[in-house]
């Protein structure tokens, strides 16, 4: 630091000295750099130089800092300051003394040895305390000023020879009295001393700080008191804000509107029924292109775009809308607060009331948007007979599409007035918030004891109460309801009898739950599935067999193909989901008639799986080649084998053989109830031999639709050539006609020879194009300069350049210390030279001299 | 010798014994040790052990277990040749020798006793009988009964074990936990030589009665046991005996490595010799390969039964696969159409069977030789392929590997999946039914079943199936890791990477049937 400031100060001196306009303009210190070409709009530097000024700058720099080193060097010692915050710029000098003081007394009071005893004793000299001795040279050394005493009085080399006194005998008398008082003190009393004037002057802050602010307040009122009187218009603005701000006039207020109004979103034009219709479709066709892509699998895994639903914005909207509504609700009615807000978490009547009537205001808007779906599903099917109908008649279509399904979207599927019935129905009964549970035990008994509608309105309460955009929590406590919800569904199933009406009621909550949150409910279903896929799996190996799983199970499987696409190619529920039925197929040996219901189940899953992506399930055929199996009487010479769990021959191999010929008398097709799957009971041979022919026309009618889905497929032939065989062994002559019109439908859609194919030949692979021998072309910008070809190169070659610059200017500055310090060298040698010459001539003159006396003498004797 | 008497005491001790069988018990046990006078209570203690409570029965075998082996330690049963009960009576002996021919003939019916208790109701009287048989073994072979002329015979209860070997494989009863119990004894190098021996000759017996019908429980208690037998596999492995033979120990049967082998040999094909049930055919070639063929002197003398067992069909074939590659492989063994059979195992029901993994790692195996004709590789391929149509998603996953691996192997089936020549469609000229891979125009056919499953529903046999329709690449797959995957193992592979975005059904679900692609609803309804 003290270097940096000695060269400033040098550069300083030198610049204030010499580089005065005085040098500048001496034409002797000027040196013109004289240029080769003027060039236009460069700028030169070093155009002119003062050569001598530069010169002597860098000598007096090298005496400054070479010379001083090569002065100090081979010298050990040095001083150093260690006086305390002498180079800290930021204390105050006052503080400075304060803390040199106290670090003096510290160290004073400090024991230096703890074996020196006697360090508190008095010092003595002859017999006399040191102290006292000091305090009477004091008063001689006050005295000494008038030099009266001599030089070596009996008292000052008293005070000399007692030695030590140095220190002491500098300080003046005042100051040893104030330190005679202050050893007293300690070193805590000191800190209090601080601590108390610091205080002392934060107070003192403290109070000037008030008494301005009195001041100004004071100064503020008056001022107030004069603004009245002088003028109204200018500062209306400003006195509005700090006194009349309750009141409110029609004008600020219609200002207010107005600017709200600017900022509120322009709204959407509003569509016709054709628009409508049409961005319907045109989403639709967005969706199912998603799902073919999806669906030929990962080809085009990288740009994987994010699937929008639009479908499950119906219900996510629909919250957020509620609330904007309210908002635009308010302002209508002049009121100023936003409390709705809150307002739905209170519990009382009237404002859940309000909340309703809300609700029903913006069903309007939102029932438009849900039933749109619907009326694009019925598009799709009777476009034609849209088109011919008019406006009114489509009205008519939708209320009637509201009332074929009574849960067409998922939060408010009622028509107006059947909602309103209902609720007044409710409020009698039902609360209209809903704490989210948290247990599937507590959703049970929730749920239980309810008509299936009013589960569904609970159902729907709870998640009205608990939309995620309402709280933080929220978003977990649905996404755990969806697990709890899909248990309870398969509780449902599993009960005596099934419950399967109210599943089916919940479905649109449950589909709802499942757009809100995918990852949620992918995670649920898939643990609910692989734990009874792993059930089956571990009795298989324990067993050898397994039973069929249960409704429950099957109902999940239902559902999995209501929520998730079954189509694609890879998807995390349905491809674990088809496993599962893959499974159930072929590792559960058939026992009863009830195992065949349930095999017929799975397969009606598996076709449903399958219809869009018509994949091939070859579990699915045996299974139903093996349920033909079981209605063939004659098990012998067959000319197909059927594979695990059907045996070609066993103790179930007969179980869908007719027990008597009299048995299609009264058959009619009906569908089969799904409570069969668990406990079917049958009573009668009829009845027995009535469901079997129920199940073989299940069994057929499954095999005509396998058939027509499968018919393009290269190997159709040969899958189905074992089930043709099978139709074939059947006793046709002991059923009804209905099923005999079925089984010869089923043999036409079944071919007699397969088709002819080409053989197979490799995908022709896209020629790989020939290697491309384009010339590089570096561009050239500048000529002049080095050029790399890339950036980097450039940059590398500025940076050896610079080094290079450097490197020469290092050297260049070393010659030049070299030289400064030999001529500093010479000098000195020099100068010692020339010394010893003067002294050598000096005693040579002398001796000369006495020379010259002795012989002068001499002549004198011997005169 | 005293039968009146006798049966006085029985009546006065089932009296008494009503309530503390424990303490009468040993204290008859005590009297018989301390004082001949009371050898006639013997008769009270074998009256106990055919009680038919458990808690008596237990505390007799006990008893007596305790009361002869010190007997016979003593040296108090008569030994030698044992002359009839009645003649004793009546011929010329002393009183010392009567009173030890009256012991050892206590001591045979408390034998017969104990083995008659084998087929005892309840389990701890049976083992607890064995385990008594088995130390009366022991001690027997410590003072034996026999005078041995010493040329000729080793001291070991030969009778004994056999009359306990014969007890255990019974005609009529699963005796499966008593022998698992007798594994323990069957360490003993000596007592297994001997009971390999017991086994043959019993076996030989009861089936020449019978005229080799099969005989589902005896057989399964022979197979029981004899697969309980751990062979040594080395000379240096007998060490524990039973019975030490001191001098002469060297010479004894019971102590070569080489005679165990061979009684091992004889034995195994003594029980096979006969025809068995079709699930012994099972279990037998299930252990065959691990437990029997190392440890026969002579293995290809097995290979009549493994013949007869791949002529059977099914399964059974299957599993004599594995004994037929042994031999072929390590025995040097011909055997004729071998790959014909092996072509004609081939059958829709083997991917459903348990064995599949080990049949498919042998065929894997058998055509992995690359000196086979093309005719038979194509064969192979075109069968599985078509086989493939009514395959399961966990064998389709390592058959299809399979079938491509056969194609890498043998370069010039390519035609099978790539014939650029042909321009014209065609039928299948394969013929399905021909058991003749040579016949079977397997080589003009195309494998369009593996182009069908490109199709299949489960994406990783897609996969798979699409592997054929560029070139193959050079290295095979490797397959051993595919060949026991189960349904949840596969279905565990989708479950482990969760995709960040989940794709959803855009049809709104609104009911549980009745939806747009709904085939449930047809068929059932919601009842």
């Amino acid at each position: 630091m003290g270097k940096q400031q000695k060269k400033k100060n040098v550069a300083d001196k030198v610049r204030k000295t010499k580089t005065s306009t005085e040098i500048k303009n001496n034409p002797f210190e000027v040196k013109i750099n004289k240029k080769k070409f003027d060039i236009l709009g460069r700028k030169t530097k070093h155009d002119v130089g003062l050569p001598g000024v530069s010169r002597s700058k860098a000598i007096n720099k090298r005496k400054n800092t070479l010379l001083k080193e090569y002065k100090q060097k081979g010298k050990a010692n040095k001083f150093i300051d260690r006086r305390f915050g002498e180079y800290d710029t930021k204390m105050a000098p006052e503080d400075k003394i304060l803390q040199r003081f106290s670090l003096e007394r510290q160290r004073t009071l400090e024991k230096k040895d703890i074996y020196n005893l006697n360090e508190d004793e008095e010092l003595t000299h002859y017999g006399q305390s040191l102290a006292e001795m000091e305090k009477l040279n004091d008063i001689v050394d006050s005295d000494s000023d008038s030099e009266e005493k001599g030089l070596l009085s009996a008292e000052l080399t008293a005070s000399h020879f007692g030695g030590g006194g140095g220190l002491l005998r500098k300080k003046s008398p005042g100051e040893k009295e104030d330190e005679g008082s202050q050893k007293a003190k300690s070193r805590q009393e000191l800190i209090e001393e601080l601590i108390i004037k610091s205080k002392q002057e934060k107070r003192e802050r403290q109070t000037q700080k008030e008494e301005a602010h009195v001041l100004t307040e004071k100064l503020d009122q008056e001022w107030k008191s004069i603004q009245g009187l002088l003028s109204h218009k200018g500062s209306k603005a400003q006195s509005q804000d700090q006194t009349e701000k309750p009141k409110l006039d029609d004008y600020d207020m219609m200002v207010r509107e107005l600017g709200f109004e600017m900022k509120a979103q322009p709204s959407e034009k509003l569509k016709s029924e054709e628009e409508l219709a049409r961005e319907g479709r045109e989403r639709l066709h967005i969706l199912e292109a998603d799902r073919l892509r999806r669906m030929k699998g990962d080809l085009e895994e990288g740009p994987k775009k994010k699937t929008v639903h639009f479908s499950a914005d119906d219900l996510n909207d629909g919250f957020i809308l509620d609330k904007e509504d309210k908002k635009m609700l308010a302002y209508q009615d002049g009121k100023w607060s936003v409390e709705e807000e809150e307002e739905k978490e209170g519990e009382s009547e009237e404002e859940v009331e309000e909340c309703e009537e809300e609700d029903d205001g913006d069903d309007d808007g939102d029932d438009d948007s849900g039933n749109d779906e619907d009326e694009d599903d019925s598009k799709e099917d009777a476009h034609s007979d849209l088109e011919s109908e008019q406006g009114s008649a489509e009205e008519e279509e939708l209320d009637k599409d509201e009332e074929e399904f009574p849960t067409a979207s998922a939060p408010r599927p009622l028509s107006e007035e059947e909602r309103k019935a209902q609720q007044e129905i409710a409020k009698a009964e039902l609360p209209y918030t809903f704490k989210a549970p948290e247990s599937t035990e507590e959703l049970k008994s929730m749920l239980q004891g309810h008509f299936p509608e009013k589960q569904r309105l609970i159902l729907d309460r709870t998640l009205k109460s608990n939309h995620p955009s309402l709280g933080v929590g929220n978003k977990l406590k649905l996404q755990k309801m969806f697990g709890f919800l899909l248990e309870y569904m398969g509780e449902l199933a599993s009960s005596k009898p099934p419950e399967l009406n109210t599943v089916n009621i919940l479905i649109p909550q449950l589909y709802g739950l499942s757009q809100l949150f995918p990852a949620a409910a992918c995670k649920a279903m898939q643990t609910l599935l692989t734990d009874s896929a792993h059930d089956i799996e571990e009795t298989v190996e324990v067993t050898g067999r397994a039973a069929f799983p249960g409704l429950d199970v099957l109902i999940y499987l239902k559902i999995t193909a209501l929520l998730f696409p079954t189509s694609d190619f890879r998807h995390p529920v349905t491809t674990p989901a088809f496993l599962c039925i893959s499974q159930a197929l072929t590792k559960c040996p058939l026992t009863c008639l009830q195992d065949v219901t349930c095999g017929l189940v799975l397969c009606c899953l598996a076709l449903e799986y399958v219809a869009l992506s018509q994949r091939l399930c070859p579990e699915v055929i045996n299974f139903l080649l093996g349920v033909l199996h079981l209605a063939v009487p004659d098990k012998t010479n067959l000319g197909y084998s059927v594979v695990s769990p059907f045996k070609q021959v066993g103790r179930f191999g007969e179980l869908l053989v007719l027990s008597s010929p009299e048995a299609p008398e009264g058959w009619s097709r009906k569908a089969l109830p799904l409570s069969a799957t668990q406990g079917l009971q049958l009573h009668s041979h009829l009845e027995t031999n009535h469901y079997r022919l129920s199940l073989l026309d299940t069994c057929l009618d499954l095999v005509k639709k396998f058939a027509v889905l499968y018919k393009d497929i290269p190997s159709f032939f040969h899958i189905f050539q074992p089930i043709r065989a099978a139709l074939k062994h059947l006793p046709l002559k002991n059923y009804p006609s209905t099923l005999q019109e079925c089984h010869r439908e089923v043999l036409e859609a079944l071919p007699e020879t397969p088709a002819e194919q080409l053989p197979l030949v490799f995908e022709k692979k896209k020629p790989i194009p020939l290697k491309l021998l384009t010339p590089k072309i570096v561009e050239v910008l500048d000529y002049g300069k080095k050029r790399g070809n890339t950036k980097e190169q450039r940059e590398q070659e500025r940076l050896k350049h610079k080094y290079k610059k450097e490197f020469k200017g290092a050297l260049r500055e070393i010659r030049k210390d070299t030289r400064f310090l030999a001529q500093e060298k010479l000098s000195d040698v020099m100068r010692r030279d020339s010394e010893r010459k003067r002294k050598v001539k000096e005693l040579l003159g002398s001796l000369s001299t006495q020379e010259g006396e002795w012989k002068s003498l001499k002549k004198m004797k011997r005169k | 010798m005293a039968p009146t008497k006798s049966s006085n005491v029985r009546i006065e001790t089932s009296k008494e014994s009503t309530k503390s069988y424990k303490k009468v018990i040993n204290d008859k046990v005590e009297s018989v040790l301390q004082s001949r006078k009371n050898a006639n209570e013997i008769f009270d203690l074998l009256e106990y052990l055919q009680s038919n409570k458990e808690k008596e029965a237990m505390c007799a075998v006990h008893a007596c277990g305790k009361l002869f082996s010190d007997l016979l330690e003593r040296g108090d049963l008569f030994v030698g040749k044992l002359p009839e009960e009645d003649e004793v009576l009546e011929g010329e002996r002393t009183a010392d020798d009567k009173y030890r021919i009256f012991l050892r003939h206590r001591y045979i019916n408390c034998i017969e006793q104990l083995l008659e208790n084998m087929g005892h109701n309840a389990y701890p009287v049976k083992e607890a009988s064995l385990c008594m048989l088995m130390k009366f073994a022991s001690t027997e072979g410590k003072f034996p009964l026999q005078k041995l002329d010493w040329c000729e015979h080793y001291s070991f209860p030969r009778e004994l074990i056999q009359a306990v070997v014969e007890r255990m494989l019974s005609e009529i009863e699963d005796m499966a936990m008593i022998i698992s119990r007798f594994q323990e004894f069957l360490e003993m190098d000596d007592v297994r030589y001997y009971v390999m021996c017991s086994i043959r000759d019993h076996v030989a017996n009861v089936m020449e009665k019978n005229k080799g019908v099969v005989m589902p429980i005896f057989q399964n208690n022979v197979f029981t046991l004899l697969s309980n037998i751990n062979m040594p596999s080395q000379d240096s492995e007998l060490t524990n005996f039973m019975v030490q033979q001191g001098a002469k120990h060297n010479d004894w049967k019971a102590a070569k490595f080489k005679e165990h082998k061979r009684v091992f040999e004889r034995t195994w094909l003594m029980f096979l010799k006969y025809k068995l049930p079709g699930s012994m055919y099972k279990k037998v070639l299930v252990i065959l390969h691990e437990t029997i063929l190392p440890h026969m002197s002579e293995p290809t003398l097995m290979i009549d039964f493994l013949t007869a067992a791949y002529d059977i069909g099914g399964a059974i074939s299957l599993l004599a696969l594995n004994g037929l590659f042994i031999l072929m492989h390590q025995h040097n063994l011909e055997y004729p159409d071998f790959y014909k059979k092996l072509y004609n195992l081939l059958e829709p029901s083997i991917f459903h069977v348990k064995y599949r993994a080990r049949f498919f790692h042998l065929a894997n195996l058998f055509l992995s030789s690359t000196h086979l004709p093309v005719y038979l590789v194509a064969a192979f391929a075109k069968r599985l392929s078509r086989l493939a149509l009514t395959a399961p998603p966990t064998a389709l996953v390592m058959l299809l590997p399979f079938i491509c691996n056969l194609i890498r192997r043998h370069p010039s089936c390519r035609v099978l999946i790539h014939r650029p020549s042909a321009e014209a469609p065609c039928n299948d000229p394969y013929n399905m039914e021909e058991e003749d891979p040579a016949q079977c125009n397997a080589l003009e056919s195309s494998l369009w079943e593996i182009k069908t499953l490109q199709n299949h529903y489960h994406p990783d046999v897609a996969k798979a199936a699409q592997a054929i329709n560029q070139p193959l690449s050079q290295t095979e797959t490797d397959i051993s890791k595919l060949l026991e995957l189960s349904t949840f193992e596969l279905m565990e592979k989708d479950l482990k990477e969760v995709p960040s975005t989940v794709p959803l059904e855009f049809d709104k679900a609104t009911q549980l049937l009745n939806g747009s692609r709904d085939v449930l609803g047809i068929h059932f309804c919601l009842e």
